[in-house]
C-alpha cells in the first residue's frame, strides 16, 4: 500500500520504485484536409447562419491541399521536420511554405477531401452518405475503401439536400449528401453524425496505416481504445459510446473488442494508461489506442484568421493511433509507473497541475523537474490562437513548469526561458481538443528516444472539464516515455 | 473603493481559472456574481 501523505493527503506509493514499463509498437499520425467541411465546424455554423456573407468570406479564405500540405506545423505534425527546428523556421509559416512538400511523413500523413469522402462513403453502413455518380467515377473511385459508395444523380442528391441532407462540397461543386439517422433524435441528426463518422475514418485511418507500416496484421490487436472526443449514442444514451469497436471494425481488427476512455483533452493519456495497464496486467498482448478527429473544432478560430487576412488554418481533422504490446528490450516504452493524475483535491491552480502531473510522479521515480529532457504539453500552434487572443499555449505551460522548477531552486529565476527552451518546444499541433494535448508529441519523443537526442520525455495533458458544467474541476494525466535500456 | 462592487469573473484553464479569481476578489471584500472558467483552445 501507498503512504499517505499528510499534507497533501495523496498516496506516494513509495515503493513502487521499480520501472514499470509497456512498449510503444508504432504511432501514426493524421491531418485530414477538409475545406469544404469547416462550414460544419461549430463557430462557423453558427456564425454564418447569423451573417451569411461570413461564408463567402469563410470560402475565399480556405487553403488549398498543396498549401496545407507545405505548412511547416503539418510537416511537423507528420514526422517530417523536428519540433525543436519549428522556432526557426521564417514566419508566417502560412506564407513561407517548406519547398517540397510530401504528404507522407516519417509517422503520419496527409489526407485530400477527395479520399477523405471516399473513407466516409466506405465506412458507413446506413446509407447516411449518398456520393454524386460522376464525382464518384472521376475523384473517389482511386481512393475506393470499404463499403461500396451510395452512388446517385445529382439530381437526387439535390432533392435529398432539399429535405434537410447536409450538402457535401468539393469546391463550389455539390458532390454529396448526408442524411440524418432518425427522423426526431436530435442525437442522430445529419450534423451529428457527419461529425461522429468523421471521427471514425479518421481514426480507422490512423489504425490501419500504423498497423500497415509495422507489417501487423490487424487480427493480432486484441483490444481497441477510442479517445475520441465526439458523444456517440441516441436519444436515449446519448454518449454511450464504444467508437472503438466501430473502429476496430473498420480496420479489420476481427479479434479485438474495444471501449472508449473519455476525459475531454486528457483522454488519449488516460487511454494510454488504461491500454498499458491492460498489457502490463496480461489481460491482452496487444492494444490500439485510437482517436478521430474533431468537426466541431472546424474553424473555431475562423473570425480571427479572417481579420487578420489570414487564411482559415483550422481546415483539418486530426488523428493518431498507437500500438501498445510489452516492453521488450531496449524499445521504446511507457513507464506505467510514471503515469499521474490530477486529484479532486488539488484544486484548479495551473501549478497544482505542474506539482501533481510533473513534480510528484517525477519525484517518485527519484528525479526531478530538472531530470527531465523533454516536456509534451498543450502544443497548440500559436499561429492559430494567438490572432484570436487565446496566447502561446505551449509557452504558457512551459513557463508554469520553469517557475516551479525555480520556486524549489532546481533553476535561477533568469534560467527560466533557458528551461523553455531546453525542455519545450515551439506548438505545431492543430486545434482538435484532444490531439494536441501532449499524445501529438509521442512520435518525436520515441524518434528522440531511439536517436540519443533524448533519454526521456515528460508528456502532460489537461482536460477542460468544466466545460460540461458537471464540475468546476481541471483534470490532468501524465506520464514518461524512456527506453528500456536492460 | 470595494463596497457595492460587483465583478463577473472570467477564468482560464491555462492562466488563473475563474474560482482563483472569485476567491481572491471576496478575499478583498468584491461580491463576485458570476465565476467561469473557459478554454480557448
Amino acid at each position: 500500500m501507498g503512504e499517505r501523505d499528510e499534507a497533501t493527503g495523496v498516496s506516494e506509493f513509495k515503493e513502487n520504485v521499480r520501472p514499470s514499463r509497456v512498449g510503444i509498437e508504432g504511432v501514426f499520425y493524421s491531418l485530414a484536409h477538409v475545406p469544404d467541411l469547416v462550414r460544419y465546424g461549430s463557430k462557423p455554423s453558427r456564425e454564418i447562419r447569423a451573417n451569411p456573407a461570413l461564408g463567402e468570406q469563410l470560402a475565399k479564405r480556405l487553403r488549398d491541399f498543396d498549401a496545407v500540405t507545405a505548412y511547416a506545423p503539418h510537416q511537423v505534425y507528420i514526422g517530417n521536420i523536428a519540433p525543436e527546428k519549428l522556432g526557426d523556421l521564417p514566419k508566417p509559416w502560412y506564407e513561407r511554405l517548406i519547398e517540397g512538400a510530401t504528404p507522407m511523413g516519417r509517422f503520419g500523413d496527409l489526407v485530400d477531401q477527395d479520399e477523405f469522402y471516399a473513407l466516409l462513403a466506405g465506412a458507413d453502413q446506413f446509407d447516411l452518405v449518398a456520393l454524386e455518380e460522376n464525382w464518384c467515377r472521376e475523384r473517389g473511385a482511386r481512393h475506393a475503401i470499404g463499403r461500396a459508395p451510395n452512388r446517385r444523380p445529382l439530381a437526387e442528391i439535390q432533392v435529398l439536400c432539399e429535405k434537410g441532407a447536409l450538402p457535401l462540397y468539393s469546391g463550389e461543386r455539390l458532390i454529396g449528401a448526408f442524411e440524418s439517422g432518425h427522423a426526431e433524435d436530435t442525437n442522430l441528426t445529419a450534423d451529428v453524425l457527419l461529425e461522429n463518422l468523421s471521427a471514425k475514418v479518421t481514426a480507422g485511418h490512423s489504425l490501419r496505416s500504423a498497423l500497415s507500416g509495422l507489417g501487423v496484421d490487424p487480427g493480432e490487436i486484441d483490444y481497441v481504445i477510442s479517445c475520441s472526443e465526439e458523444a456517440v449514442g441516441d436519444r436515449y444514451n446519448r454518449g454511450g459510446g464504444n467508437l472503438a469497436k466501430a473502429i476496430a471494425e473498420d480496420v479489420g481488427c476481427i479479434n479485438a473488442a474495444g471501449s472508449d476512455v473519455k476525459a475531454f483533452c486528457a483522454g488519449p493519456m488516460y487511454a494510454m494508461v488504461h491500454g498499458a495497464s491492460l498489457i502490463h496486467s496480461g489481460v491482452a498482448r496487444k492494444v490500439a489506442v485510437v482517436a478521430g478527429g474533431s468537426l466541431a473544432k472546424l474553424g473555431m478560430k475562423f473570425e480571427s484568421h479572417l481579420k487578420n487576412n489570414m487564411p482559415v488554418l483550422e481546415d483539418v481533422l486530426g488523428s493518431f493511433a498507437v500500438i501498445l504490446a510489452p516492453a521488450k528490450p531496449n524499445q521504446t516504452c511507457m513507464r506505467l509507473d510514471s503515469a499521474a493524475f490530477h486529484p479532486v483535491r488539488a484544486g484548479a491552480l495551473p501549478q497544482a497541475m505542474a506539482e501533481y502531473l510533473a513534480e510528484k510522479p517525477l519525484a517518485k521515480m527519484g528525479m526531478n523537474l530538472t531530470d527531465v529532457d523533454r516536456y509534451g504539453v498543450e502544443l497548440h500552434n500559436p499561429e492559430i490562437t494567438v490572432p484570436s487572443g487565446s496566447g502561446d499555449v505551449p509557452r504558457t505551460n512551459y513557463l508554469t513548469l520553469a517557475a516551479l522548477a525555480v520556486m524549489r531552486g532546481l533553476i535561477g529565476k533568469n534560467q527560466m526561458q533557458d528551461f523553455v527552451r531546453a525542455r519545450g518546444m515551439v506548438g505545431y499541433a492543430p486545434t482538435q481538443g484532444h490531439i494536441p494535448s501532449a499524445i501529438v508529441y509521442l512520435g518525436h519523443a520515441l524518434e528522440a528516444l531511439k536517436s540519443g537526442t533524448i533519454s526521456n520525455a515528460l508528456l502532460i495533458a489537461k482536460g477542460s472539464l468544466f466545460l460540461g458544467r458537471m464540475t468546476q474541476l481541471s483534470d490532468g494525466c501524465s506520464f514518461l516515455v524512456d527506453r528500456n535500456e536492460v | 473603493m470595494v463596497k457595492g462592487k460587483k465583478i463577473i469573473a472570467i477564468g482560464e484553464r491555462d492562466g488563473v481559472p475563474g474560482p482563483v479569481i472569485a476567491e481572491c476578489l471576496e478575499g478583498a471584500g468584491y461580491e463576485v456574481v458570476f465565476q467561469v472558467t473557459e478554454c480557448f483552445v
